[in-house]
């Protein structure tokens, strides 16, 4: 059985490098997804909302990263 | 028709340029295997790892369109935007010197190095030698198949540019391979996985945000839109990393 697990924990390897990372997309997904689903007054904006949080998910994500240095 | 090239053209260029990524980094370890412990079994891995992907593109192909394209959309998105902003992430640091770049020729030493420890064994099968191709190949292929159907999955008819893309960077990647024989260093690939990162993002965002019922503004020119946005975000990332204290005691001279 231990190929499976090689097996899964590549394929996992593939969408999360970061734990952080991916966790925070996914909170931001599924917060995307209510807003857009509960509040009307957003139409129109939800596309921008939605970039707007990946983006500095990803801006914090490499600072926080870069300040941390070489050793990780 | 300028619809259909607004979604065909960059899907075609993400695949395209993924692909050549993955099958470099591929080509780099059949070479080693090759070079180290004989081509027959070197071969043969790849071709048997070659043969279980056509399975599962057969398999998993025909399966995915049965599903309604919304729930495909978001849920191929979301892995689309997990795995393009893992690419980006990491881009991002190589480029401000936060981590080291790929090399593929130290790559291909490292490989070398390692299989010749594991001793000769050119009588018979070598099992070594069909093993390390055979997964090396199916890993970067699954990445392939993986970055094909997703990007392909988010519309209709845009399976085949996709699989275009990948076809061509197969074929280029196979012919530069018999033609200089050695690991293709010269290829920059980092800044390749920079602009795949980019690419993947803007797709996976956009597909999640049709997935969600988003009005996109412009609709499917909201791609190219995402793109710009997504590369200004990563340059503006990069020279963040950059002026980060940590960066810069790495970067300055030693007195």
């Amino acid at each position: 059985m231990n190929w499976v697990k090689s097996a899964l924990s590549e394929l996992v390897a593939l969408f999360v490098e970061d734990g952080s990372l991916a966790f925070a997309i996914l909170v931001w997904l599924a917060f995307t997804g209510l807003v857009t689903t509960r509040f009307e007054g957003v139409r129109g904006w939800q596309g921008a909302i939605l970039f707007a949080g990946l983006a500095i998910i990803l801006i914090e994500n490499t600072w926080r990263r870069a300040r941390a240095g070489r050793a990780k | 028709m300028i619809a259909d090239w607004l979604h065909a053209g960059p899907t075609m260029l993400a695949s395209f340029l993924a692909s050549l990524v993955e099958c470099v980094e591929a080509l780099t370890v059949v070479l080693a295997v090759g070079t180290v412990r004989g081509w027959r079994d070197a071969l043969s891995g790849s071709f048997a790892a070659l043969l279980t992907l056509l399975v599962i593109i057969a398999v998993l192909g025909p399966a995915l369109t049965r599903i309604p394209l919304e729930s495909v959309q978001l849920f191929v998105g979301a892995l689309l935007l997990l795995f393009g902003m893992r690419w980006l992430r990491k881009a991002i640091l190589r480029s401000a010197g936060i981590i080291a770049r790929h090399d593929e020729t130290e790559a291909f030493a490292k490989e070398t190095a390692d299989l010749r420890r594991l001793g000769d064994s050119r009588a018979g099968w070598d099992k070594v030698a069909f093993a390390a191709s055979f997964k090396i190949t199916m890993l970067e292929g699954i990445e392939v198949v993986f970055i094909v159907v997703a990007i392909g999955a988010g519309g209709a008819g845009l399976l085949v540019p996709a699989s275009i893309g990948a076809l061509v960077a197969l074929v280029l990647v196979v012919a530069l391979g018999i033609l200089v024989h050695r690991p293709l260093a010269t290829i920059p690939e980092n800044t390749l996985k920079f602009m795949v990162g980019v690419l993947l993002s803007a797709f996976g965002t956009f597909w999640v945000g049709e997935g969600l019922g988003v009005d996109w503004p412009g609709e499917d020119w909201s791609i190219l839109a995402l793109i710009a946005a997504f590369l200004i975000v990563a340059w503006i990332a990069v020279a963040l990393c950059r002026r980060s204290p940590t960066a810069s005691a790495m970067t300055a001279p030693r007195t």
